[in-house]
């Protein structure tokens, strides 16, 4: 399955909800937030929230700024 | 010997005598607040541009600062080793305030404060409530788009934020933003990172007078926050003074050539102007105004 990830693609090897992508890259315990096409997928949904082919999903987290 | 004798005749007789004195302590500054928000310092900064955490750390540190700003970004998914900047930020005493820098429409700023809320959600800190909206013009200028973000912050009220809008310098939209529910305007001095300071001191003034004057709708009590365009200590007393309730910057303690030192210059800047604020200046006048008495002077004056 192929999504977009931060603007990139990326090839999933399978179905994966929100939180699996997050183990994949390493982040299950990082702060950072998830939207998935435009909407934030809150925390508590990661388990459950499927990734369907295409979405372009966006993994953020906090930089600084001013 | 005759060194040695000389050494000791420097120690006995010429020490010099210093009497160490303190001034008494100025009075403290009350707490600020911002919507359901008290923060103790009313100097907050951002945590950007800075040549290395550890010096960031310090710099807020000495800024005396209990809210930093933070911006929203993708994650660096290549970059494993990367360290975060929540590493170095003592989160148990700050109040994070996240912003929506790098956006130019209503519709991106409300997503990237929804997501900075999550964030901050899940490290459990105070700043999950708040946001600094920031919907900008263009790349060059970095000014507000006051369409875009009148549009933003009541789509954010709406969704329960404390907003604090970044602004431009006019009373006009600062008003709108006030009545659209934004708990504090935050007035640009002049464009993010210029270091030029209050570019337009009497624009300022409006914007304050707008919004804290009663006989112009406003109410003392509403926080009006100088953001952008500091420089140097100088221009946040200049902005305390015209006044400000708070200063927000960031490039100019930053990219000063000593953080550190700048951000103590900073706080004390702030304290400064508070006080001149309330000790009620001295009218400017064209000629002199001697400080002694001419009464008594053995002196011949010209023309006299």
């Amino acid at each position: 399955m192929r999504i977009e990830l931060n603007g990139q693609h990326k090839e999933l090897d399978g179905p994966a909800t929100v939180a699996q992508l997050l183990l994949t890259l390493g982040l299950e315990r990082a702060p950072c937030a998830v939207e998935v096409n435009a909407q934030l997928v809150r925390k508590a949904l990661h388990p459950t929230h499927a990734l369907a082919e295409g979405d372009r999903v966006e993994v953020v987290t906090l930089v600084g700024g001013g | 010997m005759l060194e040695a004798a000389n050494a000791e005749y420097l120690m006995s007789t010429h020490q010099p005598t210093i009497n160490v004195r303190t001034a008494p302590v100025a009075p403290a500054l009350p707490p600020l607040r911002i919507g359901s928000f008290t923060l103790s310092s009313r100097l907050v900064v951002g945590t950007g541009k800075y040549r290395d955490y550890t010096t960031m750390q310090a710099a807020i540190e000495a800024s005396g600062a209990d809210c930093v700003t933070v911006a929203v970004r993708r994650e660096r998914l290549v970059d494993a080793e990367g360290r975060s900047i929540l590493d170095f930020l003592p989160l148990e005493r700050l109040t994070i305030l996240p912003n929506t820098a790098g956006c130019f429409t209503a519709d991106d700023a409300v997503r990237v404060s929804r997501l900075g809320r999550e964030i901050l959600e899940q490290l459990g800190n105070p700043g999950a409530g708040w946001v600094k909206l920031e919907v900008l013009g263009d790349r060059t200028t970095l000014l507000p788009d006051p369409v875009g973000t009148l549009e933003a912050c009541k789509e954010l009220v709406k969704d329960g934020f404390t907003v604090l809008c970044y602004s431009s310098d006019d009373p006009i939209i600062a008003a709108r933003l006030r009545d659209a529910g934004a708990a504090s305007v935050m007035p640009a001095g002049s464009p993010i990172g210029s270091g030029r300071g209050i570019a337009n001191p009497a624009a300022i003034r409006m914007v304050i007078d707008r919004l804290k004057l009663a006989e112009q709708g406003g109410s003392a009590e509403y926080p009006v926050i100088v953001d952008a365009g500091v420089g140097t200590a100088s221009d946040i007393v200049h902005a305390m003074e015209l006044g400000a309730d708070g200063v927000l910057l960031n490039t100019g303690i930053a990219h000063a050539q000593d953080p550190v030192r700048m951000a103590h210059a900073m706080r004390l800047a702030l304290d400064a102007g508070w006080h001149t604020a309330r000790a009620g200046r001295i009218p400017r006048k064209l000629y002199a105004n001697a400080s002694s008495p001419w009464e008594g002077v053995i002196t011949h004056i010209p023309g006299e």
